[in-house]
């Protein structure tokens, strides 16, 4: 270093020196981008944080400390939260979510898969006015259809069990994911397809072998989505489920706000921190096929 | 070993545009055939109706003795080579090539070998375990040719496979794809080809005959040589050859010697224009000459035309020169050697078109009217 300044000439020098100016004030800029960005998030993330903090809290505690780390930490919220005031405890309610949830979204990808196939593949005589009320249905406030379905599930004796929740979406119900698939379909180019079909394959196999996995990210996000907002989905339950022993979790969280006359804040609050699980888990688990999905229409060539 | 019998083709697409006009071809068996024309001329559209995956709205395609109208790609006994390769992406190449054979079910060792020899053939064997996104354009093609070759099909249909590639790859596989047609011809295996492409060197240089296309119908089908020398109507003699066929307005005059006037210029030729000519007196032509077949005349001998040179440019091995006779302008291409700046007298040059070169159109209908019936004259007309 020492040796390199000695034959540097001054001008040189000087090109260093405003060099590490230069590079002075871009960490310093930097420094401040991250620290900005670091309060955000903190913001953001602070109704979470402080919901994790406060399951662990006792319940007077909850509002007396404003804080989010507990004083006296305790298992109690969680210990009496499982158990529930009725004779279930919550592992039934994850059940039900379970047992709803799996075949929705598997059939949601299989079946959404297949009509945006044809929507985006397959000339057919009808098909604008099939697609135009498949999108119309999208735009449709989802209020307007409650009683129909109600009647007509009630008719058919669907009430109290399950399949009001998933059947529908298992047929292709829900035009948005069609929508998206149909839109993710289009950017990609046939060609594959026509070479596959000059291989020898035919229209099934196609599908299964080469449109199946170009359409994989957008299938994964349609997975996602549709668990996050199952799991979600508190008005669909509270419509067709009248037995508590077929109680998802978004129903039974609701469960211990009724039954008892003074609220215990911690358990409401453990069981919400517990609901959070699957879906964060299963978020970060796909994440980057998820993001994937989303912000690219296509594939790259 | 089959061969390809198109005939009265027709294509009308959905909205009720009609592509293909009703052509008919035959490509033998081991035949390199070449699609050729401007973009748009429903090449293309031809190829893929042979493939199957256009459908057919009128006349009947054959591969060997099966009419296949109604026949699914897979069952035609066709491979097929993509512009943009449309490899499988999310398939190694390994897989991408042995995917046919998956399909048919063929028992593993038999395609593993398959692959290994395709692989050999192409020198793709390194590359089987990747990605079709961790190869480059070369290697993409040649796996898209070895994804058709391993099928061992009656016919390969290729669709500008090489208009991806710069122009140094392209020159390689053009040498690469006639020696693997060649190779597959000696090994007695089904040869025939269809291939699809805008650039003429490419059809010169690799079709055994060539099928020059306008606006979905046929100009002309001949082998490279004929087609450059014996264009049958104005287009073809125009798409072919570079720089293009000069074409220019004239009038035939025929009392005693032959006369034409080109450009408001009047030229005599002899007997071996006279005995081709089917054109009658006084018919408006189009007269047609190519830049090479000028030579340029002395000061002292008459019979030529004299223009002005408004350009030139300096190729190399030939200089091109721009000349402007009357209202037209007409290129002439003259070897470097042969090349003096001496011709050129006040910008003024005279030139002499070699009577067996030149072509005479019917300007309305712009047919050839100067083939006559004999075929003699094909060899005679080098270059
Ligand atoms: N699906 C379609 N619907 C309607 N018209 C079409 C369709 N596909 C092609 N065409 C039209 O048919 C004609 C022939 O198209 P084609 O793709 O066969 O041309 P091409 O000779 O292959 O051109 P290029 O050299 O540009 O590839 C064009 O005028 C095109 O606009
Ligand atoms: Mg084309």
């Amino acid at each position: 270093m020492a040796e390199q300044a000695a034959i540097a000439s001054p001008r040189d020098v000087d090109i260093d020196r405003t060099l590490a100016e230069g590079r002075r004030i871009h960490a310093v800029s930097s420094a401040v981008r991250y620290a900005v960005l670091a309060a955000v998030g903190f913001i953001m993330l602070y109704p979470l944080i402080w919901l994790i903090g406060a399951s662990f809290k006792t319940n007077a505690e909850i509002f007396s400390n404003p804080g989010f780390i507990p004083l006296n930490p305790t298992l109690d919220g969680y210990i009496r939260g499982w158990q529930t005031s009725t004779p279930y405890t919550f592992a039934t309610f994850f059940w039900n979510t379970f047992l709803i949830i799996l075949p929705k979204t598997i059939g949601t990808a299989i079946s959404c898969t297949a009509v945006a196939y044809g929507f985006a593949r397959f000339d057919f005589p009808g098909k604008r006015i099939l697609f135009a009320s498949l999108i119309a249905t999208l735009l449709l406030p989802n209020v307007v259809t409650r009683i129909p379905q109600y009647l007509l599930f009630r008719d058919m004796g669907w009430l109290d069990t399950f399949l009001p929740l998933w059947v529908p979406s298992a047929l292709a119900g829900d035009a948005f994911f069609v929508f998206m698939l149909v839109q993710f379909l289009r950017a990609i180019p046939r060609d594959m397809e026509e070479a596959a079909r000059v291989d020898g394959a035919n229209t099934w196999q196609t599908l299964l072998f080469i449109v199946v996995p170009m359409l994989a990210p957008a299938l994964i996000s349609v997975c996602l989505f549709q668990f996050m907002w199952t799991m979600n989905d508190f008005l669909g339950p509270l419509i067709y489920l009248s037995s508590v022993d077929k109680y998802p979790v978004s129903l039974a969280l609701k469960l211990s706000i009724d039954t008892t006359e003074a609220f215990q804040w911690n358990s409401i609050l453990a069981m919400s921190v517990l609901a959070l699980v699957p879906s964060l888990t299963v978020f970060f688990l796909a994440q980057k096929y998820f993001i994937e999905g989303i912000s690219t229409g296509g594939l790259k060539g | 070993m089959a061969r390809l019998q198109i005939r009265n083709l027709e294509k009308v697409y959905g909205n009720a545009f009609k592509a293909v006009h009703g052509i008919s071809l035959d490509v033998n068996d081991g035949e390199f055939m070449v699609l050729v024309g401007p973009s748009g001329c429903a090449k293309s559209t031809t190829l893929r109706m042979i493939a199957g995956l256009e459908t057919i709205t009128g006349g009947e395609i054959r591969i060997g003795e099966r009419v296949v109208n109604n026949l699914a790609p897979g069952q035609r006994g066709v491979s097929m080579v993509f512009q943009n390769y449309a490899l499988y992406p999310h398939m190694k190449v390994r897989n991408n090539l042995a995917f046919s054979l998956k399909l048919k079910r063929r028992p593993k060792p038999e395609i593993e070998d398959a692959t290994r020899a395709v692989a050999g053939i192409l020198e793709i064997g390194e590359l089987l375990e990747r990605l079709p996104k961790q190869l480059s354009g070369g290697q993409a093609q040649r796996v898209a040719v070895g994804r058709a070759l391993i099928k061992k099909p009656d016919i390969f249909l290729f669709d500008e496979p090489l208009s991806n590639l710069d122009a140094k790859l392209r020159a390689s596989m053009r040498v690469r794809i006639t020696d693997l047609h060649k190779r597959l011809k000696q090994d007695g295996l089904s040869s025939t080809v269809v291939y699809v492409t805008h650039d003429q060197t490419e059809a010169m240089t690799m079709g055994d005959r060539i099928c020059v296309m306008k606006d979905g119908r046929i100009m002309q089908v001949a082998d490279p040589v004929t087609l450059y020398n014996r264009p049958e109507n104005t287009f073809v003699a125009g798409f072919i050859g570079s720089p293009e066929m000069n074409l220019v307005d004239g009038s035939l005059a025929r009392n005693g010697s032959l006369r034409i006037n080109i450009a408001g210029q009047t030229l005599a030729f002899g007997e071996d224009l006279a005995s081709r000519l089917t054109a009658r007196d006084g018919e408006a032509v189009t007269v047609g000459i190519r830049p090479q077949h000028f030579s340029i005349a002395g000061r002292g001998e008459d019979n030529a035309l004299e223009g002005r040179v408004s350009h030139l440019e300096f190729m190399g091995h030939e200089v091109y020169l721009h000349v402007e006779v009357g209202g037209a302008r007409l290129v002439v291409v003259v070897p470097s050697d042969r090349y003096d700046p001496a011709d050129i007298a006040d910008e003024r040059i005279r030139l002499k078109p070699r009577e067996e070169a030149v072509h005479v159109f019917d300007r309305e209908t712009g047919t050839n009217v100067s083939l006559s019936a004999t075929t003699g004259n094909a060899s005679k007309l080098g270059g």
